[in-house]
């Protein structure tokens, strides 16, 4: 049998001297799907944008479909009709939806003339077909990061391409987006296409795939279909020990009010109003969460109780003390940490050093700071701390974050937000693009918190995320809370779906 | 060996680009020049040639530092703003003009001088506090913003100097003479380099520690990286955009009038001296770290006399200079140069970690 993708013993050295694939060697069928797994800094990603061109390997082959290429670039790829959906996406963010659609294969009229018909008609046909749903006329820069993946994958399928690459296509998605994507992929295997799937949500790898590759430390450790692995073994593989699934255990004692949200509506720039008069609190002690497709007001919501955005109308009342208006800081300073959804654009700046990322809430107080004067001798004893403590994958916190991955991007946005003792806890989607194993880790910090009487805000499009640690549970559903579910155990993910989507709707 | 060459690999990566550039301009002197050896002598080593011209090097570096380190400071907080120009010849002017008017309180000489200083360095911040503020209350664009307010500058003190304080008996357009005992003292033999350098080459560390070692400077360096993060962890962007540009402005004023005080002693500038522009390129150069700014300066300075001996002395046309400065610096801002020899030394190293006696540890 012919591998539709076949990697030869591949090597890649980053830069700074990073050993990212450690003779990698791998053969991807025909009219398959193919999930690769790993921990965070497996190297997964660098494999997928060795195979897309967008990294060079210092060692080894590449074959596709018989012939040995050699990629320079991702046109090269492109070429060889492969796309590729990235990890962190790949959009010109001032441009519209369809100026990033047609971005690249802009059909055209006596090859000069942006035919912007002809590409309409063709999106509006690939739409219909892939059951896609995205706002065309606006920016990139004004989208949830819901939609923006939603934008990217159907970029991709829009290029007619037979090799697919989605590196963490679903890490912003809910079940039921996950599952139409599912639905085009299978329709995809069954028109001939060969998928290359990564994902952390294991659940999915068994949903889908056909065969699952694990990778750890930069190598690959095995190969098998999927019928032959349970999650639990792929786990194992892959972190090296069991991992729970199981939800927490129930709070012991939930004390009094901390979070009140009341009569809060929000009307953005464009006078659309994304918040209708919402109403909750968060207690000492609970953890509730907000479930919701993204893009339902999930996004403004938690931009208006952590300060960055001051409301339409309404309170929001931290220690009975109305907080709105107030700046981020003095929110911050009341205790309220906040683990932003878009991690690239408010958690981390890339390109600075990794210890300066894990001090930007803290920096100006003592002992991180005396008079002014920055103290690095303390500043560089906690950040070696954290990162040992929270098993982030670096060589130095000198390093920029830029060199870490993905998933490790996550761990030391989480670790700075955890480790200040907090009051409040606003966490979206916390454990995004984060391994089985630190998954647990951070489900584990955050149950810890709760259970020191901390109030958290758990929202997340991720339904096993929301139904494994949430005391309660708001559904929310264009701007409205539109249920409430106070006991959780016994809630599956079918019993939110109609809420979410808005089919359904509660008292 | 080659752990040696990743650890200094910037500044090798440096001299290699200067030597290259050393030896185009060779080549474009031997092309264009009838006596090339003298040429390359003059552009190479003339600014070494006497006392005199390397003390040149040293004046002309020292309003360059100034203005580099006015440019870098808001250039870290990703505002560009490019008006250490206008705000260096406006403090200078208005310095200049305070200097004559307070000359009657006959002040002791250091308390003068000090005050002096003092008041044109807050000029300076009062006129990066102008767009600073714009920028940050009305999302002014900074680029727009500061070029215009280098016209106003121009005006305004040109006026104030023509107008009010214009030594008459002077046969050019030039302000009265500064009193005597304010000078800043010139204290190398057979060379103008005053006490402005000094305070140059302190302004230099100050900087520097500003920027790398205090919360403000944290905070600046952040909102450059990324606006969104700064705002998402509490950082008061308003605050930064505003002191950032103020800040700038406090070393462009401060350089401005050290110039007038150490070296003409009276404002005689009829067009905009440049310093501002040769700012940028050195905060480009040094990656707006202001101790990697002064060598580029002093740098800058040298290949500035340079070309000035050449131009004086051989009968290369003064274009030309202007030409082989500019590829000089072209090189050396070049990123990506010799990026791929580094990277090959970087994977031949790492390799033999992981891979040990050729097999997978
Ligand atoms: N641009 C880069 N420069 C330097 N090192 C890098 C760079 N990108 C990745 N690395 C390093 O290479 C290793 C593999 O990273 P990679 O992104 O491939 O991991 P991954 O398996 O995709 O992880 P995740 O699940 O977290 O996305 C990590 O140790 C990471 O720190
Ligand atoms: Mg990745």
């Amino acid at each position: 049998m012919d591998a539709q993708i076949s990697v030869r013993d591949i090597v890649k050295v980053y830069p700074n001297g990073v050993v990212a694939n450690k003779k990698v060697s791998l053969d991807i069928q025909e009219k398959t799907i193919h999930a690769i797994v790993g921990e965070n800094g497996a190297g997964k990603t660098t494999l997928t944008k060795i195979l897309f061109g967008l990294e060079l390997p210092q060692e080894g082959e590449i074959f596709v479909k018989g012939k040995k290429v050699h990629f320079r670039s991702p046109i090269d790829a492109i070429k060889m009709g492969i796309g590729m959906v990235h990890q962190h996406f790949m959009l010109a963010e001032n441009l519209t939806v369809f100026e990033n659609l047609i971005l690249g294969i802009e059909p055209t009229k006596f090859k000069i003339f942006l035919d912007k018909k002809t590409a309409k008609e063709k999106i509006l046909k690939y739409i219909e077909k892939y059951k896609i749903d995205i706002p065309l006329e606006k920016k990139i820069k004004e989208l949830p990061i819901g939609v923006k993946q939603r934008v990217e994958i159907f970029k991709a399928l829009l290029r007619d391409v037979d090799i697919l690459i989605l590196d963490e296509p679903t890490a912003v998605l809910t079940p039921q987006e996950a599952e139409v994507l599912f639905e085009s992929l299978r329709e995809l295997k069954n028109q001939g296409e060969t998928i290359i799937f990564i994902s952390h949500k294991l659940k999915e790898i068994k949903a889908i795939a056909d065969v699952i590759t694990i990778m750890r430390d930069g190598r690959v450790i095995s190969t098998n279909s999927n019928e032959e692995l349970t999650q639990h073994d792929i786990a194992r593989l892959m972190v090296g020990r069991e991992v729970s699934f199981e939800r927490v255990e129930e709070p012991k004692e939930i004390g009094k009010v901390v979070l009140t949200v009341k009569n809060l509506t929000y009307t953005n720039s464009e006078r659309i109003k994304v918040l209708k008069n919402i109403n909750f609190e968060v207690r000492e002690g609970e953890i509730v969460g907000i479930a919701g497709v993204e893009g339902n007001g999930q996004t403004e919501l938690v931009e208006l109780i952590t300060g960055l955005k001051t409301p339409t109308e309404g309170e929001i009342r931290l220690f009975d003390e109305n907080i709105s208006g107030k700046s981020v800081r003095e929110i911050r300073t009341r205790g309220l940490v906040h683990i932003p959804e878009d991690r690239m654009k408010n958690g981390v700046a890339e390109k600075a050093k990794l210890k300066e990322n894990l001090i930007s809430d803290r920096y100006y107080k003592p002992p991180f700071s005396n008079k002014g004067a920055l103290n690095y001798n303390y500043i560089d004893s906690e950040a070696n701390r954290l990162v040992k403590d929270f098993n982030i994958i670096t060589q130095s916190i000198e390093n920029p974050v830029s060199s870490l991955s993905g998933g490790n991007i996550q761990k030391v946005i989480v670790t700075r937000e955890l480790s200040s003792n907090p009051k409040v806890i606003i966490a979206s989607q916390p454990a995004r693009g984060i391994d089985v194993g630190s998954e647990e880790l951070v489900h584990n910090f955050i149950k810890e918190a709760r259970d020191k009487k901390c109030a958290v805000l758990l929202v997340s499009a991720d339904l096993d995320e929301i139904l494994k640690l949430s005391t309660r549970v708001l559904v929310i559903y264009n701007g409205e809370i539109v249920k409430s579910f106070n006991e959780v155990s016994t809630l599956r993910a079918e019993d939110l779906g109609p809420y979410m989507l808005g089919v359904k709707r509660g008292d | 060996m080659e752990k040696f060459v990743l650890k200094y690999f910037n500044l090798i990566r440096t001299i290699i680009a200067i030597l290259i550039g050393f030896a185009v301009s060779v080549l474009i002197l031997v092309i264009v020049s009838t006596s090339s050896i003298e040429s390359i002598k003059y552009l190479f080593l003339g600014p070494f040639m006497s006392v005199s011209r390397i003390g040149n090097i040293v004046e002309l570096a020292t309003p360059i530092i100034f203005c580099g380190i006015a440019i870098a400071i808001p250039f870290q907080a990703s505002q560009f703003n490019v008006g250490a120009e206008g705000t260096f010849f406006i403090s200078a002017a208005f310095g200049t003009a305070f200097a004559l008017i307070i000359q009657k309180l006959n002040l002791p000489g250091f308390i003068y001088i000090v005050l002096v200083l003092t008041f044109a360095t807050l000029f300076g911040g009062f006129w990066g506090f102008i767009p600073g503020y714009l920028k940050a209350r009305f999302k002014a664009n900074m680029v727009v913003l500061t070029l215009m307010l280098n016209y106003a500058a121009y005006f305004l003190s040109i006026y104030l100097i023509n107008y009010h304080f214009r030594d008459k008996s002077a046969g050019f357009l030039t302000s009265y003479r500064l009193p005597e005992n304010i000078f800043l003292k010139q204290f190398v033999p057979n060379t103008r380099i005053h006490i402005g350098f000094l305070i140059a080459i302190a302004s230099v560390f100050i900087a520097y520690y500003f920027l790398y070692h205090t919360t403000l400077g944290y905070e600046i360096r952040m909102v450059g990286f990324n606006f969104h993060f700064a705002k998402y962890s509490g950082i008061d962007v308003f605050k930064v955009i505003v002191l950032s540009s103020v800040i700038g402005g406090l070393f462009a004023g401060l350089g401005g009038m050290a110039e007038v005080m150490g070296i003409h002693r009276r404002f005689l500038w009829q067009s905009l001296p440049g310093y501002g522009w040769d700012g940028v390129v050195v905060a480009i150069i040094g990656k707006n770290n202001p101790i990697l700014i002064m060598f580029a300066s002093l740098f800058l300075a040298y290949l500035r006399i340079g070309g000035r001996v050449l131009n004086l002395l051989s009968d290369v046309p003064f274009e030309m200079v202007g030409v082989i400065e500019s590829i000089i610096i072209l090189l050396i801002t070049a990123e990506a140069f010799l990026e791929n020899v580094k990277y090959r030394i970087t994977v031949k190293e790492a390799e033999k970690e992981v891979f040990k006696n050729g097999s997978l540890s």
